[in-house]
């Protein structure tokens, strides 16, 4: 080898932040996206960095939590996976359409009639659901800055937003149309025990401390597998690195979840599924809350039961945040 | 109802209603286009003019015989795994010369599960040199470039595309009999960049891989959609995590339930072929934590045997 070699890390570092744009964009005042958000009291974005760890599904759990926290809790959940939209599926909403009115897009309500549980997903928007959205930065851009601003996602105590994996085009776009309400961003880190998971969950922790994003906590997911048969605990994915990488790195941890196969049989049957197993709620003439099926067949799995708690502790953060973190 | 524009089509922001997109025959010239402010531009039938670095990367692309895409819609399923398993058992044999090329920028993994996640990539008057795992199979990743792994790439499209053009035409790969490309989750710029940048130079196939839910089958029936829209030979589906035997009772049971058919009937539906399916094991997933080679360290295990018929099966389908 000679002189000729050169690392190029050193390149690459000086150019490895694209997100000059957001900052200046903190500065500005009044958006279409803040006049649109002005009347949601708390935005969490649940990022991961890996992909298939289970954002979404711990996304669609901090949702029906903080809904079935208070009878009067109003919930939001957007889903920025633009490519990628597995929200509907996991509230059985798929084959829904969005429907527009003289105050913006309508979301799709979980919950029927009660409209406590809003949902948006480029998911609604497809003519089929195996359509491929084949899109480029600034039309992922476009897309997202329309879901926070022509929502009419009314009153909500809570949004949850459910990301791609990555630190790439929807997290700076996310964070660029927020900027106006950053006061009211915060966010939780979803991880698997595994090490390749870890280290993409570390990026996001340094994705979240380069723009300033709180965190409220780090969630260990697929944290150990228990037989059905035998009972014996696999740790399929291996387990406790998360909470050690919490202590680490000064997060709160909120939580390990088991593998659940209930809960995974659960979120991926479609609606359809879900009522032929119900036949008690099957003769409901409306949806309403008593008959909101996926929630009362959540309620009694043995994750629900885990995530009360991580919910709970997200809450306790939010609490706890200075107003003008 | 609200609906999106047909997803490839080009359109810009400040197009009209029924833009036809800006790569469309009818650019510039359909009735939508009246008035349009690129109408213009569209409609000038100046072919677009083509990256630069296209000549390059063909240049650099003839040396390699066969290029593999490994796709899929969902994170977490195994892509890179299965793209590692891939590139040690093609260089199992020495007369055969292997490069994995990770294009996951944003999250690369390729490193780690090959255990070189220490290496650097240094450059010679030929271009940068990848990282060898073994004499025969040479890797390149966004990870070694990094100052410490906990760096994020935060990252637009733009920068990422011109990564992998440099990927494409700046590595030194040399003459290779495979190139194996492992892509991030989605069908985003990393995917349209490195069709386009090997649209000349053909891509010889694409494995996707899935798990057997319907939340993963779903996105995967948006890669296939993918590889038919911009005219990638789908190869087969690989459908990893399909059972799980646990180690007390050896009682196998279905962690992902397949709740509509999984792969199986995936792949009979969108009429692919199904290459095989592979148990869940905890040993694969510490394998990569640890950076050895699964096939190597339990060649016996019904995954490795799994693993060993699809990657048969592919360099049957290829005509190797």
């Amino acid at each position: 080898m000679s002189n000729r070699n050169i690392f190029l890390g050193a390149n690459l570092l000086s150019s490895n932040f694209d997100f000059e744009l957001v900052r200046f964009a903190m500065s500005s005042s009044e958006t279409p996206v803040s006049r649109r958000l002005q009347s949601v009291k708390h935005i969490i974005i649940v990022l991961a960095g890996k992909g298939g760890v289970g954002k979404s599904s711990v996304s669609t759990q901090l949702a029906l939590n903080l809904y079935q926290s208070s009878p009067s809790a109003r919930v939001g959940i957007l889903d920025v996976d633009l490519t990628g939209p597995s929200i509907p599926r996991m509230l059985g909403l798929d084959g829904h359409g969005v429907h527009q009115s003289s105050d913006g897009w309508v979301p799709v309500y979980a919950d029927g009639t009660d409209a406590r549980l809003a949902c948006m997903s480029v998911g609604f928007l497809l003519k089929k659901k195996e359509d491929s959205v084949v899109w480029r930065g600034p039309k992922k851009n476009g897309m997202i800055r329309q879901f926070l601003s022509d929502v009419r996602w009314g009153d909500l105590d809570y949004l949850v937003i459910d990301t791609p994996p990555g630190t790439s085009d929807e997290h700076l776009s996310l964070l660029e149309h927020m900027a106006p309400v950053h006061s009211r961003l915060s966010s939780v880190i979803v991880t698997t025990p595994q090490a390749v998971a870890l280290m993409d969950a570390m990026k996001c922790l340094s994705f979240t401390r380069a723009v300033n994003l709180p965190v409220l906590g780090l969630i260990e997911n697929m944290s150990g597998y228990v037989c059905p048969c035998c009972g014996e605990i696999s740790n399929v994915f291996s387990t406790g690195g998360g909470e050690e990488m919490a202590r680490r790195e000064g997060l709160k941890f909120l939580g390990s979840l088991p593998v659940d196969t209930e809960l995974v049989s659960l979120l991926d049957a479609s609606e359809v599924d879900r009522e032929s197993e119900n036949p008690v709620d099957a003769n409901r003439a409306e949806k309403t809350a008593e008959s909101f099926v996926l929630l009362n067949r959540y309620s009694k799995t043995s994750s629900a039961k885990l995530f009360k708690n991580i919910s709970e502790g997200v809450a306790a953060s939010l609490a706890e945040a200075p107003a003008s973190n | 109802m609200v609906q999106a524009r047909d997803p490839v089509a080009d359109v810009p922001e400040n197009a009209p209603e029924h833009c036809p997109g800006t790569e469309s025959e009818f650019a510039g010239k359909a009735d939508a286009c009246a008035g349009c402010e690129n109408q213009q531009i569209c409609a000038s039938n100046d072919p677009k003019l083509p990256d630069p670095s296209l000549p390059f990367i063909k240049a650099r692309m003839a040396s390699v015989k066969r290029k593999i895409l490994v796709l899929s819609g969902k994170g977490g399923v195994g892509k890179s795994t299965f793209t590692a398993q891939l590139g040690w058992a093609f260089a199992a044999d020495e007369q055969i010369q292997t490069g994995i090329m990770d294009v996951d920028i944003c999250g690369p993994s390729i490193p780690t599960i090959l255990g070189i996640a220490s290496e650097q990539v240094h450059s010679s008057s030929s271009g940068w040199s990848p990282v060898y795992v073994q004499d025969n199979l040479g890797v390149m990743s966004v990870g070694f470039m990094l100052p410490s792994a906990r760096d994020a790439v935060m990252w637009r499209g733009p920068k990422k595309n011109g990564l992998i053009s440099q990927f494409l035409k700046d590595v030194d790969w040399g003459e290779l009999d495979y190139l194996v490309v492992d892509t991030p989750p989605g069908t985003s710029d990393e995917h349209l960049s490195i069709v386009q940048f090997l649209k000349e130079s053909g891509i010889d196939g694409a494995v996707l891989i899935t798990t057997p839910q319907e939340v993963a089958l779903q996105d995967v029936r948006r890669e296939i959609d993918f590889c038919r829209k911009v005219g990638i030979r789908i190869l087969g589906l690989v459908e990893n995590m399909s059972g799980f035997v646990c180690p007390g009772c050896k009682t196998e049971s279905k962690i992902f339930k397949p709740t509509t058919g999984g792969g199986k009937k995936l792949a009979q539906d969108m009429g692919i072929e199904l290459l095989g399916s592979v148990p869940l094991d905890p040993r694969i997933g510490k394998s990569a934590d640890y950076g050895v080679s699964f096939l190597d360290e339990y060649p016996d295990s019904p995954a490795s045997i799994a693993y060993l018929d699809i990657i048969d099966r592919i360099k049957e389908i290829l005509g190797d």
